[in-house]
Formats: C-alpha cells, structure tokens, sequence
C-alpha cells in the first residue's frame, strides 16, 4: 500500500495562515484546501454550516471527473474550474499537482480579483509543500520513522472502536 | 491513501466497496448510516441517477472514535456497478486504503460477479495497486433469496487471497458491521505495520 500523506503542526499553520489572507484578500467567503482523494487539510471563513467534509468529497470527485475528461480530449489536466451560482460562486484550483484550493465568494467579490490572489496564494502554498516533501524524504533519509499514533496499536485499540 | 494530520490529531481512511451492479453496496452504506448515531456520521452522498442506481459514488464519512488520541476517520465510498461505468470507478479506486468486494449471491449473477472481480483488479493495477496487498473483505451479499448459489462454491470462485468471507443480507444489516469491521481492521493494522511512514 502507499505510504500516508502527513501533515505536521507547523506547515499547518502556515497553509492555515496563508488560506486566511487569501480569504480576506480576495473578499471571499470560504477557502479551503482537500487532497486529490478527498480528505480536508485546512478551512478558513464565514461559512459557519457548511459540511466541508461532504464539499472535500464532492470536490475531489468533481476534480478527478474533469482531469479525467481532460485526459480523453488530449489534455493534461484542466487546473483551474469555476462554477458560478445565482448568489455563491466556486473557483477550484490544483496546488503543488496534488492539493485543491477552493474559494467560495460571491457578488461582493468577482472572479478576477479571486483569480488574482489565488496565484499568489498558490506560489506560497507550492513552497510549503514543497517543504513538507524535503522534510519527509529528510527523515526517510535518515531512517527515522515517522510518529505514528498506529506503531503501537493493539487489536484489543481496533475491537474498542466498534464496541 | 491514508491521511494522518499532526495538526488536528486526525487519522482519514479510504475504504470502497466494490461489485456488480444491483449487488447491495449502497444498501451496505444505507444501513451503515441508518443505524449510527448521529454525532458519528456525516451526510450519506448519493450521486444517482434518477431511478436510484449509482452514478458516479456514494460517501458516508464515519467517526470511529479515537485511538492513541487520534480521531479515526473512515470515508466509505461505492462505485457505480454498471459495466459501463467503468470510468468512474477508476477514479474513485484513487487512494483506496481498503476494499470490500459486495458479491451478489443469486445464480444468475455468478459472471456479473466474476466480471467485476476481474475488473477490480485491472483498475487497482494502473493505480499501481495489487489486489493481493491491499486490505479487503469479500461479502457474499443477498444470502435470504431462493436461487443462491452455495456459499462454499462461492467462496471457491471468488475468493482471491484468503481474505476473510461474510454471509451478507445487507437489507437488513446481517453481516454488514462485520464486513466494515473487518476491513477497518485490516487498514489499521496495515498502518501499525508502515509505523505510519
């Protein structure tokens, strides 16, 4: 099987930091940031309702659906997606080939102002992941394992989850 | 793929149920989110067409509770069972953590089953996985109906790897608990065996 994805405290806090300026650079209402497999990484907004988890779903499928269209017309992939509503609108956007940014605005925004501090926002998050890798590889390098909360469960941990 | 963030003290896992069309994996999510309290579930998504067969998935997110201070999250997904969406099931196959194979025991469904085996493993290939490696449960689904075949004879066709086998009538939640259990344990077992990197 693959090796887990892992996300330490302090690039949390700094994709955290920069999904936060994006939202109030771009005038937006919600960002957040999902893996290409759905799982949520970081949100930031006003949105106080909204099920990210079933939105980090949904997304990653509506991502995987159209890199796969875009693979049967020859391309690589599109990278950017935008759905507009009557009232809330979605920008969708790859980072650093495995992430996905999404923005939630609406009219008191527009999509040039969102396009233009997503390319920002993302030259900051390749960084940081960029970074998350070098920290990996570092530690494979050196052959220290990774802290898992896992490397000491028991099967007595797994039966206490479904009791 | 696992997903284990420091940050929140969160551990995400992927598990997909696969099988031919009509052969209960919605049903196994359906009644998975029928009889889990509230505050361990999340909305159960169907992408269906509308006369109720899948599309393109269905996810249920499942809080399992917490191990070692870690929250211990399942997405459970399904794929379209229809032949010709095979597409789609390739796509959701992306980062699979675990597989259960929901198997429809009626006679007349034996190639469909055996179809859709093939297929699976064709699919977990181009994403680079082996069948034989990935944590899975083999469910033979639909156990109450007349025109069975026998759950030894089944076992012989479909059986892959010695994975473990469950008598399903997934209506009526026999069998299901015990399928998700299985395989839940066999991803967290598996995590126990990387030491999470």
């Amino acid at each position: 099987m693959s090796t887990p994805v892992v996300l330490y405290e302090q690039e949390y806090e700094q994709l955290k930091r920069v999904i936060t300026r994006l939202c109030a650079d771009a005038n937006a209402k919600f960002v957040f940031l999902v893996d290409k497999n759905g799982q949520q990484i970081a949100a930031h907004g006003e949105m106080l309702n909204l099920d990210t988890t079933s939105l980090a779903s949904l997304t990653a499928g509506n991502v995987a659906a159209t890199d796969g269209l875009a693979h049967l017309i020859g391309e690589r992939g599109f990278p950017v997606l935008s759905h507009e509503g009557e009232r809330d609108n979605l920008h969708i956007s790859i980072v650093a080939a495995r992430v996905i940014l999404v923005v939630i605005f609406d009219e008191r925004s527009s999509l040039g102002l969102v396009r233009l501090r997503v390319k920002r926002a993302t030259g900051e998050m390749n960084s940081i992941f960029e970074l998350i890798d070098a920290k990996i590889d570092r530690e494979r390098d050196m052959g220290i394992a990774l802290d898992s909360p896992f490397a000491e469960i028991t099967e007595e941990d797994i039966d206490a989850l479904f009791s | 793929m696992t997903f284990i963030n420091y940050a929140s003290r969160e551990i995400n896992c992927k598990i997909v149920y696969y099988g031919p069309g009509l052969g209960g994996k919605t049903t196994n999510l359906q009644y998975i989110y029928d009889s889990t309290a509230a505050q361990a579930k999340g909305k159960l998504i169907s992408l269906a067409t509308e006369t109720d067969r899948t599309l393109f998935f269905d996810f249920l997110p499942l809080d399992l509770g917490t191990v070692r201070g870690f929250k211990t999250r399942f997405h459970l997904y399904t794929v379209p069972g229809q032949v010709f969406y095979d597409a789609s099931r390739k796509l959701i196959l992306k980062g699979v953590d675990g597989m259960v194979f929901v198997a429809d025991s009626q006679r007349e469904r034996m190639d469909a089953n055996i179809e859709s085996l093939f297929n699976l493993e064709a699919n977990l290939k181009q994403h680079g996985y082996d069948l034989s490696k990935v944590p899975y449960v083999l469910q033979l689904n639909k156990r109450d109906l007349p025109n069975v075949v026998s759950m030894a004879d089944l076992t012989a066709e479909l059986r892959r790897k010695g994975e473990p086998v469950f008598e399903g009538v997934a209506n009526r939640g026999i069998g299901v608990f015990d399928t998700l259990k299985a395989v839940a344990k066999q991803v967290l077992l598996e995590l126990r065996k990387n030491g999470g990197g």
